[in-house]
């Protein structure tokens, strides 16, 4: 039983730490928790959906989204966030600006999809089984599905992690999310290392979506609980830190697991508040946050 | 806002002057309109609540429909529970809310934007499922809270045909334009003039003396009051709650109304106001239009609020509304 | 077309604020120019201007004939001119390697880039025993040579240099300031060097520039200035 939880709880962890290195990797490059995150994730989905319909291949489908997902997470850096960075920076609105715009991007993003393919439940189908593997006559609830949601989740962060810790794109997003300013004086040119983080994200989103939407349903709302998932994920690792993001991830998707299955469904997300609080009190920057203005 | 030149006596009889206007319009409205105005009352103050926060205060918050469920449970509990009357169901709802606002507020005074929004968010997702937890609130049916036909008096003085609708219409006027009045005259003291001195500089303002600290949860309890208020008249308007009243996206749309509004200015909560309860109208008029098929109608009002919404953040930043010859001038 | 950087009626704003006024100025290739001033008479300010970190109000600026203004820092540094701004200009956040190779990350030719770091670790030898510590470990000296070092591996023309001196002991800005005067002797790089430190500034500079509140107060040998007892006592303070 302890394990079966464990296990669901890694499964769903690895989405929600996906969802939160997206949300990090944005964070890092421009400074804005972006909102139309799982907007993005929803599109770049159905588009998976589409192709795996059309071509009968999940596995053609998948690699497709992610290409998709990066792709509009560069759009939107270029298109809508240079703009937006450009205008609304004084006067009230500009501490809020960002949130805003981007939750105004997320509701049309939705309501697109929602224009496009409506609103009802789609099925986008994996061919890996959704059924728990057995033993004997012990099912547990843990499925291949379930399986390939971890290693793929595993494999892209794994990835993320040797290109940020090995390479010199890595470097250079380091630098540009650390200080911008002398980036740019050593001749790295930071708005295009800013537009390939974006496209990191939209990629890392577009993988949770895709691989996480075999074991449910697809609409327009359905990734939105995920990604406060993420972002409370992130918030707890501190939204600096991508090593705070994965372990933040796979702290709130076991223990929700926990919750559900000890104490019920309904209140995982009040105890993540809880957690959140908690946490946030002892730490306000998080776990791996930075404490200090790195601008002194 | 020309009322910032008027005294506090002024501002009142300016709200009494509005208010009986308004009151004596609704005998030539339907009860479409009624309805729809009492909703705009009830945005007006769930507005007023966030430009209190963020405008003058510089925090915020993604979770004040979580505020607005614990007013609304207040009030409907108080009311199936011991059958208070409704008025003072509905301040029983404000006190609750505003003893959870302080709370959160002590809480939210150490965070900054990012944290601040996560928490809230998580708070506006999380709360609603409280009351699945305990028999007392109702669970999944939620709470009765309907105060039934107008009472005696007003019927009365109004004749028979005054409906339940005109009647809400009354009731969440007349609540938001004391609320309105009560929270201009707050800004205009000195607790208002601290929290926007922290707003524009929290360094400059601790070296002056004024505890920043304080100033925001003070305001985030006073913003949390006007939430929980407009979460009570919501439920009211309702005839009930239920943890489904107060989704996530009810947060998002009187943060969006905040913006609308402009986020400086209390004055602009009614533009906002009359903005929420008007888009979806409009694009329902417009589907129709455009062969009312389910995917448009479920989805226009959506994409039209949040075209409108970053449309204003870029373009409006001081929201919708007629920009004044002041402010047009160029600083140099 | 005259070769070097060239500064003509320079002015730079910051809204209603003139920071500076109507600069003309010239400094010929291998020149080392230091420019005096105390705090907050526009010295970083002309120094941000000329790397393209802000935009001039007026007048011109051209390095060997070509003009330098509107062009975003991260161009000017593949045109040689390359900007070490002010307060140890590192990321604490990475390694002493990591800073360095920054430097020449954009750069296609990573032979030379190793080259370039070996001379550079050869200038601080001490940088060499600190590769892998983060650069928030260094003391303030040391994160000063390491943003010169950075600066050398894009294998500049044109050094433009934001107060190196600022906050160090007297004996680490003599050590700093020796190696930025073998940079230009033995590489035949071009300094223009902003400092409020007269005395060191002055000691390996070919001219100075004098500015007070953002104009040009008078420019000559560092013999003649310390020379005039006036601008002794009110610019130079010694
Ligand atoms: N970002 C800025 N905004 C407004 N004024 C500035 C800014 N940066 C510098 N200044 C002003 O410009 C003047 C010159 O500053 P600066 O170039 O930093 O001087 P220095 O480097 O010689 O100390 C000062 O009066 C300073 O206050
Ligand atoms: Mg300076």
């Amino acid at each position: 039983m302890f394990i079966d939880t464990l296990l669901i709880g890694i499964s769903s962890g690895a989405i929600y730490s996906l969802m939160a290195l997206a949300l990090v990797l944005v964070w890092r490059s421009t400074r804005v928790v972006n909102f139309a995150q799982s907007g993005q994730a929803v599109l770049s989905t159905y588009i998976g959906y589409e192709i795996s319909v059309s071509t009968h291949n999940y596995w053609i489908s998948l690699p497709l989204a992610i290409l998709v997902g990066a792709i509009l997470g560069s759009l939107v850096d270029l298109l809508f966030m240079r703009l937006l960075m450009g205008r609304a920076n004084s006067g009230p609105i500009a501490e809020i600006a960002p949130v805003i715009a981007t939750l105004g991007l997320l509701g049309l993003i939705q309501s697109f999809v929602g224009l496009i393919w409506g609103n009802a439940f789609l099925h986008y189908a994996s061919p890996l089984s959704g059924k728990g593997f057995s033993f004997g006559t012990h099912t547990i609830p843990f499925s291949p599905q379930n399986l390939f949601i971890v290693v793929a989740s595993a494999v892209v962060l794994a990835i993320f992690g040797a290109i940020f810790k090995y390479t010199d794109l890595g470097l250079a997003l380091r630098a540009s999310s650390f200080q911008p300013e002398i980036a740019q004086l050593a001749g790295v040119r930071v708005s295009r290392v800013r537009n390939i983080g974006w496209a990191f994200a939209g990629s890392a989103g577009a993988v949770a979506g895709a691989v996480i939407t075999p074991t449910s349903t697809l609409s327009p709302n359905s990734l939105d609980l995920l990604f406060v998932s993420g972002f409370i994920a992130a918030v707890i690792g501190g939204l600096d830190s991508l090593v705070g993001a994965v372990i933040g991830g796979l702290v709130l998707g076991v223990g929700f697991a926990f919750i559900l299955q000890y104490i019920g469904g309904s209140v995982t997300f009040l105890v993540g508040f809880i957690i959140l609080m908690a946490v946030l009190l002892a730490r306000p920057r998080g776990i791996f946050g930075h404490k200090v203005n790195r601008r002194a | 806002m020309h009322s910032r030149h008027l005294s506090p006596l002024s501002r009142a009889l300016l709200s009494l002057v509005v208010g009986v206007a308004l009151l004596a319009a609704s005998g030539f409205t339907g009860e479409l309109r009624n309805y729809q105005g009492a909703q705009v009352a009830v945005y007006l103050v769930a507005i007023a609540s966030i430009i209190l926060l963020t405008g003058y205060s510089g925090q915020i918050s993604l979770g004040h429909g979580a505020i607005m469920a614990i007013g609304g449970y207040g009030a409907a509990l108080s009311f199936t529970l011991w059958n208070f009357p409704f008025e003072i169901a509905l301040l029983f709802g404000v006190l609750v809310g505003t003893v959870g606002g302080f709370i959160l507020g002590v809480a939210a005074a150490r965070l900054s934007g990012p944290y601040l929004a996560g928490t809230t968010l998580a708070l506006a997702v999380g709360l609603p499922s409280i009351a699945d937890q305990f028999h007392l609130l109702g669970g999944e049916q939620g709470l009765n809270f309907d105060i039934g036909d107008p009472p005696r008096w007003v019927v009365r003085l109004e004749g028979s045909d005054f409906t339940q609708y005109k009647w809400f219409f009354w009731i969440a006027t007349v609540v938001a334009l004391i609320a309105l009045w009560a929270i201009t005259n707050l800004l205009h003291s000195s607790y208002g003039r601290n929290w926007r001195a922290g707003r524009n500089n929290s360094v400059a303002a601790g070296l002056a003396g004024i505890n920043v600290a304080k100033g925001k949860v003070l305001a985030f309890t006073v913003s949390s009051a006007l939430a929980s208020l407009a979460g009570a008249l919501f439920a009211l308007l309702l005839g009930l709650v239920t943890p489904t009243a107060f989704p996530l996206s009810l947060s998002f749309a009187i943060v969006t109304g905040a913006v609308l509004a402009g986020v400086g200015n209390l004055a602009g909560s009614i533009v906002g106001g009359v903005v929420l309860v008007a888009i979806p109208e409009i694009s329902g008029a417009l589907t129709t239009h455009l062969g009312d098929s389910q995917k448009v109608s479920a989805n226009l009002p959506g994409l039209v609020m949040s075209a409108l919404l970053i449309l204003v953040v870029l373009f409006m930043p001081n929201g919708l509304r007629i920009r004044k010859f002041k402010r047009a001038k160029k600083t140099t | 077309m005259k070769s070097g950087l060239e500064v003509q009626d320079f002015s730079v704003d910051y809204g209603a604020i003139r920071a500076i006024r109507d600069l003309s100025f010239h400094i010929v290739p291998g020149e080392l120019v230091a420019v005096i001033g105390s705090n907050g008479s526009g010295k970083s300010t002309l120094i941000r201007a000329l790397s393209g970190l802000i935009a001039p109000k007026q007048g011109s600026a051209s390095w060997n004939g070509i003009s330098i203004l509107g062009k975003k820092p991260e161009d000017l540094v593949r045109q040689g001119i390359v900007h070490v701004s002010e307060g140890k200009s590192v990321i604490p956040e990475l390694t002493v390697s990591e800073n360095l190779a920054l430097g020449g990350l954009w750069r296609k030719d990573k032979l030379d880039v190793a080259i370039a770091t070996q001379e550079s670790l050869a200038i601080f030898p001490v940088l060499a025993s600190r590769l892998n510590q983060r650069a928030d470990s260094l003391s303030g000296g040391e994160r000063q040579m390491l943003a010169i070092a950075r600066a050398l591996i894009s294998r500049p023309q044109l050094l433009l240099l934001d107060e190196p001196s600022l906050g160090l002991a007297p004996l680490i800005i003599e050590q700093i300031f020796v190696a930025i005067s073998h940079l230009q002797n033995q590489f035949g790089l071009t300094v223009l060097l902003v400092e409020q430190n007269a005395v060191s500034a002055l000691k390996i500079a070919d001219r100075g520039l004098i500015l007070n509140l953002g104009e040009l107060v008078k420019a000559g040998t560092p013999a003649d200035l310390i020379a005039d007892p006036e601008l002794r006592t009110a610019y130079l303070g010694f």
